[in-house]
């Protein structure tokens, strides 16, 4: 068995490694589907981010999630307040 | 937040822990028995003794099974906080994205690299080499481990940043406050090393099968003494680590706390409980007692000493934490409520400063800022209708609590007990032990999930503890496409575990290879 000397040899490995593949087989091909249905297919599809899909600078994301997160009723009880932590 | 539908929140954080579950389906098992096989592969090549060889090579293909199907179902969880969680993907700006940044970088190159080297490189490089690429590998996964759970540790205890309202986003001010906060590393440890016991728990499990079999008995026995030190190591530093986690949780998540323990009157020296049942419907604010029964663990007041390091010491309930008014080492504790008003003063401060940025008003902006920083601790309770969206779901997490906590127990019984009967020589010829061992590996998992179920159930309602709760996190989407995507994962996720169980089934039927016959068979290819 030739021993790995050189970046080549290493290269070689892989190579030679996928080659002579048994049961690692169908676990390369469930990989190779797994990946192809999450990049290719869901995050495509199903998964686009939702801020850079609508938005195209930060300012304009940033002004998006402020108006988000200030959607909110105002102070009730400003008595409570004045418990001290 | 009151235009979010309840529904797209329930879904998309059924989504999120479905995709998790099924996630730590498989990181547990690459972590504990990628342990396993370098401890393995480490006396082979110390020993050169050959059975040694074999016994690697087999659970090391088990590993790998186990690592191909898992491999990047955790990304599936980054494109939902891109799609379904978008308020709070913006939120923690650097934070969250820094450690995954480093997780990707560093730690998979590590493990992509080196695995080839661990699964072709057997005779091509040499033994210490060889046995390098493994431990790098393995320590390459638990690397990931350590980045992923800095981030999660992050969320349960937000620390070394700071909010910039102009961005609307946290920036990181201390990036060793979040990589060695004292909750990240807790978990870490804790979670890594219990992932030990179920790797453990596995090759015990599947080496009892094989002598059930009669069959490889020495590979068996083998593999089983190796499970055992692993194991019991594991699972005693787990109970170790796990205290140290809950002393956190005491300090920095005290709801989660109560809600494990299911105390909703505090009082000082507080016993912790062994088992219990629930009263059902058991409301924060009614007068029933909480428990049918309850079975405190025989050590008075230790709940006391878990949370404060002190056996007299005041542990807060339910009630406690939702009415305030007790004595905490910063002062008098705010109620549920006044915390509620004064994340409201947040929020309107944050609205307010963005309109003074608008109308270029200075000191509107400086005087917004101060009440915004003033307050900014409260930031989520402002987005609580009442005190009880504060709590937890208290059933779930008390009863995953106990479960995970008495199969602690039941483990750091297991393997003492099989490792005295292999070392009398017993082990092969008790069947009812042998019996236990393979319905242990179920028990593992659920040990480890229950670990989960309290951790993040436990932190309900908050998506980033007191600061963001989950309605707020959440992107304004279509239910509908929320519930598409959870099915297609169910059936994705089945599939992928269908393939899992199918091929390392087949694989444990086969065995381990006789080294003789593969290179006979080497030999006739050539």
């Amino acid at each position: 068995m030739k021993k790995i000397n050189s970046f080549h040899d290493f290269i070689y490995m892989y190579i030679e490694g996928f080659k002579n593949l048994t049961w690692g087989k169908p676990l390369w091909i469930i990989i190779l589907v797994k990946l192809f249905i999450m990049f290719a297919i869901l995050k495509v599809f199903f998964f686009p981010n939702f801020l850079n899909s609508r938005f195209d600078t930060d300012e304009e994301k940033s002004e998006y999630i402020s108006k988000e997160l200030t959607k909110t009723p105002i102070i009730n009880d400003k008595n409570l307040l004045n418990e001290s932590d | 937040m009151n235009q979010i539908d309840v529904s797209l929140i329930d879904w998309s954080r059924a989504q999120f822990a479905l995709t998790a579950i099924v996630h730590w389906l498989f990181v547990p098992l690459t972590l504990g028995l990628g342990l396993i096989v370098c401890i393995m592969e480490s006396i082979y090549v110390r020993t050169g003794v050959l059975k040694w060889l074999r016994t690697t090579k087999f659970w090391m293909k088990i590993f790998g099974i186990n690592f191909a199907i898992g491999v990047a179902t955790g990304i599936i969880l980054e494109f939902e906080f891109g799609t379904n969680w978008s308020n709070y993907s913006w939120f923690v700006g650097d934070i969250f994205g820094a450690p995954l940044a480093i997780e990707g970088i560093v730690a998979f190159f590590l493990e992509a690299t080196f695995i080839a080297v661990m699964f072709f490189g057997w005779d091509k490089v040499s033994k210490k080499f060889h046995l390098a690429s493994t431990w790098l590998t393995v320590g390459g996964a638990t690397l990931s481990a350590l980045w992923i759970l800095i981030a999660n540790g992050w969320m349960q205890y937000p620390a070394g940043m700071s909010f910039n309202p102009d961005t609307v986003r946290n920036e990181m001010t201390d990036f060793w406050a979040v990589a060695l906060s004292p909750v990240a590393i807790n978990k870490f440890l804790h979670t890594v090393i219990s992932s030990w016991t179920l790797g453990a728990a596995v090759v015990l499990g599947i080496s009892s099968w094989f002598l059930l079999k009669k069959r490889e008995k020495t590979f068996a026995l083998d593999s089983i003494k190796i499970a055992c030190i692993v194991g019991f190591t594991g699972v005693v530093l787990s109970w170790v680590t796990g205290d140290g986690s809950a002393h956190q949780v005491a300090q920095k998540q005290p709801m989660k706390l109560a809600a494990m323990e299911g105390l909703y009157e505090g009082s000082k020296g507080v016993d912790l409980l062994a088992m219990g049942v629930l009263t059902p419907g058991k409301q924060y604010d009614d007068s029933k007692d909480p428990f049918i029964f309850k079975i405190p663990v025989p050590v008075p007041d230790l709940l006391s000493y878990l949370a404060n390091r002190q056996f007299d010491s005041y542990v807060p309930g339910i009630n406690d934490l939702v009415n305030g008014g007790y004595d905490t080492p910063k002062g008098k504790a705010l109620s549920i409520e006044a915390k509620i008003e004064r994340g409201k003063l947040a929020i309107n401060a944050l609205a307010d400063y963005s309109r003074a940025k608008k109308a270029n008003d200075e000191p509107a902006k400086a005087e917004a800022k101060k009440v915004l920083d003033e307050n900014f601790a409260y930031f989520g309770y402002g987005y609580l209708k009442s005190p009880a969206d504060a709590i937890p779901n208290v059933p779930l997490v008390f009863y995953a609590f106990h479960i995970m906590v008495i199969l602690g127990g039941f483990f750091l019984l297991l393997f003492p007990v099989v490792w005295f009967y292999g070392k009398k020589n017993k082990f092969a010829k008790t069947k009812w032990l042998q019996w236990i061992c393979i319905l242990s590996v179920p028990l593992a998992y659920l040990t480890s999930q229950a670990g989960w179920i309290v951790a993040e159930v436990g932190r309900q309602p908050w998506a980033i503890q007191d600061i963001l709760p989950v309605n707020a996190a959440i992107s304004n989407l279509n239910v509908a496409s929320v519930q598409l995507t959870f099915f297609v994962f169910l059936f994705l996720f089945a599939i992928l575990i269908t393939a899992e169980l199918k091929i390392m089934f087949k694989q444990i039927k086969i065995g381990p290879e006789n080294e003789n016959e593969k290179n006979t068979e080497k030999l006739s290819n050539q």
